[in-house]
């Protein structure tokens, strides 16, 4: 599907005539990413962060298989084939630090695209479906990188391991047989670390499924835009090709000199140093803290320190943190407003500045800071109000606040002018 | 009603959150907040030495001739506790020794091998193909023999410690006597916190996680190693900072090649960008007028 003024592929030679005859794959890429996707022609940079997770999602396959090629999923040399592939395989130190950074840019681009999501409410009719699948995807990667985290076999591997499948313990009655059943054992070993790797290198299908499912959902109503207003007219779009590519190849070039400036200069700032301490069940670390990018739902759960009424601390502390995320799948019927850019939004805009970012900055501080004072009580203020936000703040301040006029179209925001 | 139930559910962990808030500010107000515990009161952040490293920063090196006085050190003072396990010993041959060099190196540790003969468990010679051995036969023998403490394996040290190449440095200069030793607050251990002054085997230094560890100070005199000539006094300052680069290298032989590989990477990246950008703007110089008003 696509609007009515969209480019028509036609083939320019036999061959590709031939071709579309009996396999239509060159004008399938042409209306989906070529001069056959309109495309509205006023998107800021904060569009370009989906092709990046594309990017980065691509990059983790193809450094994953290759690092699985010298790696070997057993306790007793998980830990030393990870050396040896930093040692002795050639470029193997490259295609590790690529892969541990690529895991947390991948994490940085996806959180953008998402918080990009929240302030244009993106998520709104016509495209509930997009961010749905987003949502799943972005569940399908924490459980991922989580169990690729396990697989070096370090300290925190396996402390990681112990106390995230630790939590299923807090689960009324069935917790604790349900989590030997899932680590194989009473704690993580040999038969844990073999199913995480066997699931490691399966969910990246997955997610790519998904991600072909998000973008097939994406190209029913096409992108929205920084003003939410929606297509009306040719002048409102571009072709995505070369208009979109040009862009997003552009902003491609900047994020890969971030990344590879990581990759080659401080390989090793966002990881963390027990990781390469072999992992030894009869010492446990100082602090165990996740990698950074679960630091706000780790903020969560350790927020809460105290039973309440007959729900044990623990047990509320778990079904907060996986509430934060799944709070995620109900907002297109939680916030009511017509419009859906937060620049027109001006009570919407405050509490997205003033309330939702500052309280995610400080979850993320908190939930990699060891779990004493201040830093406790600091995350519960973060906590109450994240979930005030969501669940109490949007659907109120979406359904009674007076928004600003709208652009009639995306041409007019542009150009000053409807034609 | 879906707003309905949302806003229930959001006050509900609002509530949850807050009372456990009020717990915790009652006790911080009752009780204070935090213990001052004696780690927080001694431990120190380890620092590099004067004239820190030639590897260090995005241009360094490693400078092969501290390499092999390190390896020195650590040959002659560490390897009697420590292993090198992930360290292979051919890899010597690039911090300039030679083949014939690393061979006789090779043959100078003794690893577990198998009697051809009789099949029994005995120790060779090593060759350049193994790695550094264990002094000791099995972790029940190393604990044994310190106190019941294992001696760590080195070969990851640097990595394995925050700030690690001056964590070593610093812990290898920084033991004290704690009947003496001061901290910031003008304090000994002796009288701040009695209960942690270190047990019989243990040693006193601020800059390991719990202060007492079970390694006795193993450089305390300068000139305990003989360097060769053209070298610096082999002082324990000296020895430390080598024994501190070398352990470096062991951590990350490929350090310095990463960041050679680097430069050539962002420069085309950066190169690349710009041609990018300027395909960005010239493609878009039709349609993007500028900001209307
Ligand atoms: C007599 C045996 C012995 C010698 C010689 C020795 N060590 Fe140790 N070392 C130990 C023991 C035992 C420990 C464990 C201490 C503990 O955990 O309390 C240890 C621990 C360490 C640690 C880890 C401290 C930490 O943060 O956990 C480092 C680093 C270290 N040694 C470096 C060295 C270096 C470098 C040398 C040579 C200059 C050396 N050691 C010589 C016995 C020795
Ligand atoms: C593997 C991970 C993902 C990939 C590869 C991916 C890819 C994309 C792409 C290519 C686009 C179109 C370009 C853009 O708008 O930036 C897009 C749009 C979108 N994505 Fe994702 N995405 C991923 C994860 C997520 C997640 C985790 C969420 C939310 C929880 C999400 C929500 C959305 C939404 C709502 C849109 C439509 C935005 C609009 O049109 O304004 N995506 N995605």
């Amino acid at each position: 599907m696509s609007f009515p003024w969209a480019r028509q592929y036609e083939p320019q030679n036999g061959f590709m005539k031939w071709m579309d005859e009996k396999l239509p794959l060159p004008r399938f890429v042409y209306n989906a990413v070529g001069a056959g996707y309109p495309v509205p022609r006023n998107l800021n940079y904060m569009w370009n962060f989906g092709v990046l997770a594309g990017f980065f999602l691509m990059l983790q396959i193809v450094t994953g298989i290759i690092l699985a090629m010298h790696y070997a999923a057993n306790a007793e040399v998980a830990f030393g084939t990870t050396e040896h592939i930093m040692r002795d395989v050639n470029w193997g130190w490259l295609m590790r630090y690529a892969h541990a950074n690529g895991a947390s840019f991948f994490f940085i681009v996806i959180y953008l695209h998402i918080f990009r999501g929240f302030y244009f409410s993106s998520y709104k009719a016509p495209r509930e479906m997009i961010w749905l699948l987003g949502v799943v995807i972005f569940l399908l990667m924490m459980a991922t990188a989580f169990m690729g985290y396990v697989l070096p076999w370090g300290q925190m591997s396996f402390w990681g391991a112990k106390v995230i499948t630790g939590l299923f313990g807090a689960i009324p009655l069935v917790g604790e047989p349900l989590q030997v059943w899932l680590l194989g054992g009473f704690a993580p070993d040999n038969a844990a670390l073999n199913r995480f790797f066997s699931l490691h290198y399966l969910l990246p299908f997955v997610i790519v499924a998904v991600v072909i499912l998000h973008i097939w959902a994406l190209h029913i109503p096409g992108s929205s835009n920084p003003t939410g207003v929606e297509v009306k007219q040719e002048s409102d779009t571009v072709p995505f090709h070369p208009y979109y590519t040009a862009k997003d190849g552009f902003g491609l070039g900047v994020v890969l000199i971030a990344y590879f400036a990581m990759v080659f200069f401080l390989p090793n700032y966002l990881g963390h140093p027990d990781n390469y301490i072999e992992a030894n069940p009869l010492s446990t670390p100082a602090h165990i803290v996740p990698e950074w990018y679960f630091w706000p739902f780790y903020a969560i759960l350790r927020a809460f320190t105290a039973d309440f009424f007959f729900i044990p601390a623990k047990l509320m502390g778990v079904l907060a943190m996986f509430a934060a995320i799944l709070v995620w799948f109900f907002l297109p019927w939680l916030d009511k407003s017509p419009v859906r850019s937060g620049h027109y939004r001006p009570t919407f805009k405050k509490f997205f500045w003033f309330g939702l970012i500052p309280a995610m900055a400080v979850l993320f501080w908190c939930g990699g800071a060891p779990a004493e004072e201040p830093y406790v009580m600091l995350s519960q203020i973060a906590t109450a109000y994240y979930f005030l936000h969501f669940l109490v703040i949007l659907p109120i301040v979406s359904s009674v606040e007076k928004t600003k006029p709208l652009p009639n179209s995306i041409t007019e925001a542009v150009l000053g002018s409807d034609n | 009603m879906i707003r309905l139930i949302s806003i229930l559910v959001g006050l509900g962990f609002t509530a949850a959150v807050l009372w456990a808030f009020g717990n915790g500010a009652y006790t911080a107000v009752t009780e204070g907040m935090g213990e001052r515990t004696a780690e927080k009161a001694f431990h120190l952040h380890p620092h590099a030495p004067e004239g820190g490293y030639s590897f260090e920063g995005p241009f360094g090196k490693w400078d092969k001739q501290q390499l092999q006085r390190g390896y020195q050190v650590y040959k002659e003072v560490c390897a009697a506790c420590h292993s090198l396990k992930f360290v292979a010993i051919r890899d010597l041959e690039q911090l300039g020794y030679s083949e014939a060099e690393v061979k006789a190196e090779a043959a100078s540790f003794q690893v577990p091998g198998i009697d051809p003969n009789t099949g029994e468990a005995t120790t060779r010679p090593g060759l350049p193909t193994d790695n550094f051995p264990s002094p000791y036969p099995n972790k029940i023998a190393a604990a044994a023999a310190n106190n019941n403490a294992i001696p760590p394996d080195l070969s990851l040290m640097a990595k394995a410690r925050h700030n690690g190449t001056h964590y070593i440095y610093s812990l290898l200069t920084g033991y004290a006597d704690p009947a003496v030793y001061k901290n910031e607050a003008g304090e000994t251990l002796a009288e701040a916190f009695p209960a942690t002054m270190p047990g019989t085997g243990l040693h006193f230094n601020p800059y390991f996680a719990n202060l007492n560890l079970a390694m006795a100070p193993p450089l305390n005199s300068d000139g305990q190693v003989t360097y060769a000539e053209g070298n610096p006094e082999p002082t324990v300052h000296q020895m430390a900072e080598d024994v501190s680069a070398f352990l470096t290298w062991t951590a990350e032989p490929t350090m310095v090649k990463r960041k050679q590989t680097g430069w050539p990477v962002l420069g085309f990246l950066l190169f690349a960008s710009i041609l990018a950008f300027l395909a960005y703007k010239n493609i878009w110089a039709g349609v993007k007028p500028k900001k209307a008003g």
